[in-house]
């Protein structure tokens, strides 16, 4: 009897586990399904860019105020701490190369990419998803319009096109809030501010290789929000858990990717 | 030219293991102003996906203007669909495009009409369905009968040869439906297409149809003109067509002893 009961709830568990795997495999198929089709009817995304267009100013327009004001905050700790520890080495000069690098190739393409997923990412899996639920979808399906084309389409390549450029703004706006740390506030040099600077942040390795990396983010963290909103089932909490999984996976995979895209930067 | 249009034979479909539909035959004629009616959950709806191919028939097939809907691939389900003309139950209105962008969609997207006639032609089908005046408005600012009204202008746009119907008449206030009921019939008739309704309101679909089909568990209980059914003596069209409540389809869903349960039988559980 206990035997039994041991085994039932064996199998139960075990079922239980392979269900699971076999939805996130079934669900990473049907992303990268989506992602081909998505390329595959990019065509009137540019042919018509208007709708493309529209698109960028929801997802990266609308974005700005976040992106701009979370960089200002983010440069001026950045200075606020490096100046903290770089002065025990006599080296306080140095600041504007370590927020300048700091945001080039980490903080500007990761920050930036989080924050797009928070607001930028979340609107377009509940825009999709709510699509879904008042059957807007299937309508456009029904009169021969291919939803892919016209709704995946440019919101995908609006965030693609949007990220490089919001992570470039982040950087900006954050060597501006650690210039107005460093200089006027501590009274660091100005002059070696920006020279160290100049001398030291190199276009190729650090420029390029931020925006390789926000372009990257881009497709992920677009392709992710569109996916889930395509996904999600047509009712209010099947479009909060979808709006709620862009967020976390959106937030994972940036992090990971990362990690990736960084090793790889530095043994090239 | 075959006299019908759309043709269902032998169709079966199931789905998660239960099937839904069990070997049905309809066939809908050019012209005509064709009913599906059956209780909440009966499939209308579904079958109305099958012949738009949204979802593929496990058995038999479904054919419109000849062709076999799940034979074809994405560019033969489009061309098909260009033929037909589709009103969902909530409108299904484009919410971020006011009115008269809703009604040029199709006609933006499937034509390459120039802008000037495309807005003689959105107006002419707006006042059609009397809403010219409103054509500036978004989907959020119109009432619930306006928005059907909005949509089934859109559903005309193309002036498609079959226009489907998916609960017309659910949840708006007898004016409106009263409006809605005369539009279908008469952009029926203007148009020369036909008309696929899916309702279970009997008395707004007998004062259009042409004929209806009876559809319960999965199968055509009955069919016929709206004169003939009302009349039938079949004990499920009887119940449904007056309205009673009890009958074939009973009140109770089927449930444990209801006595052992309130008492807090461990077999009722």
């Amino acid at each position: 009897m206990i035997k039994s009961k041991l085994l039932n709830s064996l199998t139960r568990t075990l079922g239980g586990i392979g269900y699971r795997m076999t939805e996130r495999i079934w669900r990473l198929g049907a992303g990268a399904r989506l992602f081909f089709l998505t390329i595959f009817y990019s065509g009137e995304s540019f042919k018509r860019f208007h709708l493309t267009l529209r698109e960028i100013y929801f997802t990266g327009v609308m974005s700005l105020l976040i992106i701009v004001v979370s960089a200002f905050f983010v440069g001026m700790v950045l200075a606020l701490q490096g100046y903290n520890t770089l002065q025990k080495y006599g080296s306080s000069e140095a600041i504007g190369v370590l927020v300048a690098l700091s945001l080039v190739r980490e903080l500007g393409p990761v920050v930036t990419a989080l924050l797009f997923a928070g607001r930028a990412g979340t609107a377009i899996t509940a825009e999709i998803g709510l699509m879904k639920t008042t059957e807007q979808l299937s309508a456009m399906e029904m009169m021969a319009v291919n939803p892919i084309a016209r709704v995946i389409a440019p919101r995908f390549w609006a965030g693609v096109i949007s990220m490089p450029i919001l992570a470039t703004l982040f950087s900006m706006v954050g060597i501006l809030g650690g210039y107005i740390v460093a200089v006027p506030l501590i009274g660091v040099d100005d002059g070696a501010f920006w020279s160290q600077m100049q001398a030291n942040v190199d276009f190729r390795l650090d420029i390029v290789n931020g925006l390789i990396k926000s372009l990257v983010f881009g497709v992920a963290c677009t392709m992710i929000a569109l996916f889930e909103g395509f996904d999600a089932p047509p009712t209010a909490e099947g479009v909060s858990r979808a709006t709620t999984r862009t967020v976390v996976i959106s937030s994972l995979t940036v992090l990971a990717l990362d990690f990736v895209l960084t090793s790889f930067m530095l043994v090239i | 030219m075959n006299p019908n249009i759309v043709e269902i034979d032998n169709l079966s479909f199931g789905y998660k293991g239960r099937l839904l539909h069990k070997g049905i035959n309809m066939v809908f004629p050019r012209g005509k102003v064709v009913a599906i009616m059956g209780g909440s959950g009966s499939g209308k709806t579904t079958l109305l996906r099958l012949i738009g191919g949204q979802i593929k028939p496990s058995k038999g097939e479904v054919r419109v203007d000849g062709a076999v809907v799940h034979q074809q691939d994405r560019d033969g389900i489009y061309k098909l669909r260009r033929k037909m003309g589709m009103l969902f139950q909530h409108g299904a209105l484009f919410t971020d495009l006011s009115v008269f962008d809703n009604v040029a969609f199709p006609m933006r997207e499937l034509t390459d009409l120039p802008e000037s006639m495309i807005r003689d032609l959105v107006l002419m089908k707006l006042n059609a369905v009397g809403l010219r005046g409103a054509y500036s408005f978004m989907p959020t600012e119109l009432s619930g009968g306006m928005a059907r009204r909005v949509a089934l202008a859109r559903a005309v746009a193309l002036d498609p040869n079959i226009i489907m119907y998916d609960e017309p008449f659910a949840g708006l206030d007898p004016i409106s439906m009263a409006v809605i009921c005369d539009l279908i019939r008469s952009l029926n008739d203007a148009l020369g297409a036909t008309s696929i309704i899916v309702s279970h309101d009997v008395k707004e679909t007998f004062l259009i149809a042409d004929y209806v089909y009876f559809v319960a568990n999965g199968e055509v209980a009955a069919e016929g003109t709206p004169h003939d059914l009302m009349q039938s003596t079949l004990p499920f069209v009887h119940q449904f067509v007056h309205g009673e409540k009890d009958g074939p389809v009973p009140f109770h869903y089927p449930a444990s002893n209801y006595q052992a349960e309130l008492l807090g039988h461990k077999s009722a559980k």
